[in-house]
């Protein structure tokens, strides 16, 4: 038992450490960074995060990143729903090929796509917005959603549904009133795997914005100039992205278990 | 094999409330016994204390008079089956039933003797090499039993509502092949469930558990003609046993101005005590009906009559209490007003619930 | 649970292939289109059609990053599926704040952006500014990860089972709550050995989501961009040059459209090859799952 405990403590050291790192590198001055390693700021200073927050070049990143993550965890809740019942609950022609076509989509390499998505939403003159982004992100995460989503729904018997037709509900009724909060916890594991993709994803979001929907973590890149690294801006930038992750895994922590099994355990 | 003595014991899960409360009881070595109650009254909890499983909050676990409280269940050399069927999916049907002898590192051949015989017992040489995931529930559960027969000196072998999950024409098969099996091996069984007529079929001896307490103890028999607690008249037998709320007055009890007439013994132990928690209580098995009143009669209003083929049950109103009393299958009731009767001794006094005042009684 | 044969079931599939189909179909074809012809501006373009797929088979470069590839997936398969499930044996059983405070934090690498996980390891493990870094100096080590291309090759190693290890924990800790406590119980009375456990108990039980485990970190590390990016930069040389680097190097830094896509094209059947083979072991797995859980109902 004691065994288990050191061990699970050692790991989640492991794991702590170089987010510690990060975090008291953001309320050092540049002069301590790269003066001399130290476990604690000797001179604490927000002055990296002030910088942050009164620069909108540098906060309206994090505005951009949270539009289209919000944007994109809508829409793929909207479209995957559907979706993932008809799965759940129907055989219909081409269905099992879809439902790998759909996951091969997961597959595919954002790398070997860039250039074709920026072509593409140029062409459609979504290019530099939250919209385009968001779409993006969905070719990713409303295969994962319905994968989620048909788990959970798979576990709700059908002769709910068969119960509230003969009740007199209507389709669309029956689905919103008594069967999404039923699945309530699916939906809240599927937002959060569709937020946690969208929002650690750069290579799309960067290529397919230049101003006006930039987020964040391509900012983050500015830190760089001729005088070297800005290295306690880097950090409390990075920080500043680690919170929105936590906020949400809290909320979710009581589904984490059955969430991360996808439903299928 | 061992007795097992329970002494002062208590368990609670939250430290609140106590699932199994101060209690002492004792098992002989070598019977069959049934630990009969309803669902939630502390019967699994207590096997689990027994077996090593749980480590109760107070008190200690004696087998053969050791305290074995700080034992693991590997230790006190317990055999136990479960309400469901745990069988390791990725094993054989052999390989299941061979496990805990693998554990206990014993020598092959005598391993392979020892799972043909249980095979054999439990009708499961047929299926020894499929793979135990692709049986049915009910022989998933006899391998799960057969793991628990398998070894040899066990202590005692525990049972927890092993028969939940059988069909019931095969429950009685198997419950007779544990009976079987309990009289050639002489090893002390002990089976938790909930249902009065397995534990009638299984046991010699019948622990009755309500509210974390054993309260009583006995043969089927004697639970049924001397219950020792409200609960076990009302838990055996069925309908329960009828029971009426009465007032001491002076040296009778009454009930609605009806008097009823207490033998020598009951009328010593009500003055003995101040409760106010009196009732009385009858077997409806005990209870006479006709429509002309008699000496010591009582009026009763007819309610229904349902008929279960080889006896009826009567519905009846008496002293503001729905009371059952059974009949003849040929027995005819009108509407009209009838008189119940019965042999004083089938009468009995509860004082707090608890059986007061017979004549074996010497308190 | 049996379904009924319904196509009007594609209704509702219809808003989720059309979004799908637009996002996915379109620009696949446009790769397909690049890779059989050779482009020299916007307006100009050549059918050329099996060339570029015979150049890409016989370039080196991609032969070593595809190497390459392979050895890093397989290396972090190998470290953190096991620890994964080391991890997920240690966590409590029991529900309560610490067992969600040790979810949360075990979750915290999952939810960073995947350059800042580059960020963090490139400051962590720097020798002058990072903990890390320093440390390894500190005891002796030689160590420079962008000097020594095999301190590279550890550090974005590491780097990765540091951001995904606890993917395969989460996902194996949720396998282990779903075995029901008799089965523990039961083993104990039968006097398994801890061992013994795992063999019978645990790891049967655990089986399909360590499928889906490495399926999506054979997927994911297959596809690994961003974090080797901002450590390394794919170096020193090319030490850390992965897949998806050379590939945009082609495309964007040299402009090579056409070998750059029938490389794209090689490189998402392989990817979709492997997964197809554990998609259909997972099935297979899934379906012996449900005759077991209906047999046990």
């Amino acid at each position: 038992m004691i065994k288990k405990r050191l061990g699970l403590l050692a790991y989640i050291l492991f794991v702590l450490l170089p987010i510690y790192w990060l975090i008291i590198m953001s309320f050092k001055t540049n002069e301590e960074i790269l003066g001399s390693l130290t476990l604690w700021p000797a001179n604490f200073t927000f002055d990296n995060y002030i910088t942050i927050f009164t620069d909108p070049s540098w906060y309206m990143g994090y505005v951009n990143s949270i539009t289209y993550v919000a944007l994109n965890m809508v829409i793929t809740l909207l479209v995957a729903l559907p979706a993932a019942y008809a799965f759940s609950r129907y055989k219909f022609i081409g269905d099992k090929h879809l439902f790998f076509w759909l996951l091969s989509n997961r597959m595919a390499p954002p790398a070997v796509f860039l250039l074709p998505f920026f072509q593409l939403y140029s062409s459609v003159g979504l290019f530099d917005t939250h919209l385009a982004v968001a779409l993006a992100h969905c070719l990713f995460s409303i295969p994962l959603a319905v994968w989620i989503l048909e788990g959970f729904m798979s576990g709700v018997p059908k002769e709910i549904d068969e119960t509230a037709y003969i009740d007199g509900y209507s389709f669309g009724h029956f689905f919103i009133k008594i069967f999404i909060p039923m699945i309530r916890s699916g939906i809240g594991v599927t937002a959060f795997f569709s937020f946690m993709f969208s929002w650690v994803e750069l290579l799309l979001a960067r290529t397919l914005t230049s101003v006006d929907a930039k987020p964040i973590s391509a900012i983050m890149t500015r830190t760089v100039s001729a005088s070297g690294i800005d290295w306690g801006l880097l950090a409390a930038a990075g920080v500043l992205t680690i919170i929105p992750g936590v906020l949400v895994i809290w909320f979710v922590r009581n589904h984490v278990a059955k969430g991360f099994a996808l439903g299928r355990v | 094999m061992a007795s097992i003595e329970l002494r002062n014991l208590s368990h609670s899960y939250d430290g609140l409330t106590n699932a199994i409360e101060s209690l002492n009881h004792l098992w002989p070595q070598g019977g069959a016994y049934a630990l009969l109650g309803p669902s939630g009254c502390g019967k699994s909890t207590l096997l689990n204390i027994i077996s090593g499983l749980v480590s109760p909050s107070e008190g200690q676990v004696l087998f053969e008079d050791n305290v074995v409280n700080g034992d693991s269940p590997q230790q006190r050399n317990i055999a136990q089956v479960f309400q469901f069927p745990v069988v390791y999916d990725a094993m054989t049907v052999r390989e299941n039933l061979a496990f805990p002898l693998k554990n206990m590192k014993l020598d092959k051949h005598h391993i392979q003797q020892k799972v043909m015989e249980i095979a054999e017992l439990l009708d499961l040489q047929s299926s020894l090499d499929k793979k135990a995931k692709s049986l049915t529930a009910d022989e998933k559960q006899k391998i799960s039993m057969g793991r628990g027969l398998v070894r040899e000196d066990v202590s005692a072998i525990l049972f927890d509502e092993p028969l939940t999950v059988i069909d019931p024409h095969l429950k009685w098969k198997l419950r007779r092949k544990l009976k079987e099996i309990h009289e050639k091996l002489n090893v002390t069984m002990i089976y938790v469930t909930h249902d009065q007529l397995e534990a009638a079929t299984f046991a010699d001896e019948i622990a009755v558990m309500y509210q974390g307490k054993i309260v009583q103890f006995g043969t089927p028999q004697s639970l049924f003609e001397q219950p020792n607690h409200t609960f076990v008249g009302y838990f055996i037998g069925s309908p329960g046993m009828n029971f009426v709320q009465v007032n001491k007055n002076q040296n009778e009890v009454v009930a609605n101005d009806l008097a009823f007439n207490l033998s020598t013994t009951q009328k010593n132990a009500l003055a003995a005590s101040d409760t106010s928690n009196i009732k009385l209580g009858i077997r409806p098995e005990f209870i006479k009906l006709a429509n002309q009143a008699t000496a010591n009669s009582y009026p009763v209003d007819i309610l229904s009559v349902e008929s279960f083929g080889a006896f009826k049950i009567v519905e009846v109103r008496f002293a503001d209490e729905t009371w059952f009393v059974r009949v003849g299958e040929f027995d005819q009731f009108d509407a009209t007003p009838h008189y119940m009767t019965f042999e004083p001794t089938r009468l009995k006094l509860y004082l707090d619930d608890y059986l007061a005042g017979e004549e074996t009684d010497f308190e | 649970m049996n379904k009924v044969q319904n196509n009007k079931a594609w209704w509702l599939i219809l808003p989720m292939f059309a979004l799908v189909a637009f996002s996915a179909i379109i620009p696949l074809m446009t790769v397909v289109n690049y890779s059989v012809q050779d482009i020299f501006d916007q307006n100009t373009a050549y059918f050329v059609g099996v060339e570029w797929y015979q150049e890409v088979l016989r370039n080196e470069r991609l032969h070593d990053s595809l190497l390459r590839q392979f050895i890093f997936s397989f290396s972090i398969l190998a470290i953190e599926i096991p620890l994964g499930i080391l991890v997920a044996l240690m966590m409590p059983k029991t529900a309560g704040w610490k067992t969600s405070l040790t979810l949360i934090l075990l979750a915290l690498p999952l939810l960073i952006p995947w350059n800042v996980v580059g960020t963090i390891w490139q400051v962590f493990a720097r020798g002058d500014i990072g903990l890390f870094g320093w440390a390894m100096n500190a005891l002796g080590f030689e160590y420079n990860y962008t000097a020594n291309a095999i301190d590279a090759w550890l550090t974005v190693v590491l780097m990765d089972v540091w951001h995904w290890t606890p993917l395969v924990a989460l996902l194996c800790y949720s396998g282990l709550r779903a075995i029901p406590d008799a089965y523990y119980q039961a083993a104990k009375i039968d006097r398994a050995s801890r061992w013994a456990v795992f063999r019978y108990i645990q790891f049967p039980r655990l089986k399909a989501v360590l499928i889906i485990a490495v399926l999506l970190r054979f997927m994911d590390s297959f596809m690994i961009y961003t974090e080797p990016f901002v450590l390394t930069g794919g170096g020193p040389g090319n030490a850390t040059t992965f897949l998806s680097q050379t590939l945009t190097q082609m495309a964007i830094g040299q402009f090579d459209l056409g070998p750059a896509a029938a490389f794209s094209l090689i490189y998402f059947l392989i990817v979709l090859l492997v997964s197809w083979l554990f998609f259909t072991s997972l099935s297979l797995t899934d379906k012996d799952q449900l005759k077991q859980g209906s047999a046990s109902s």
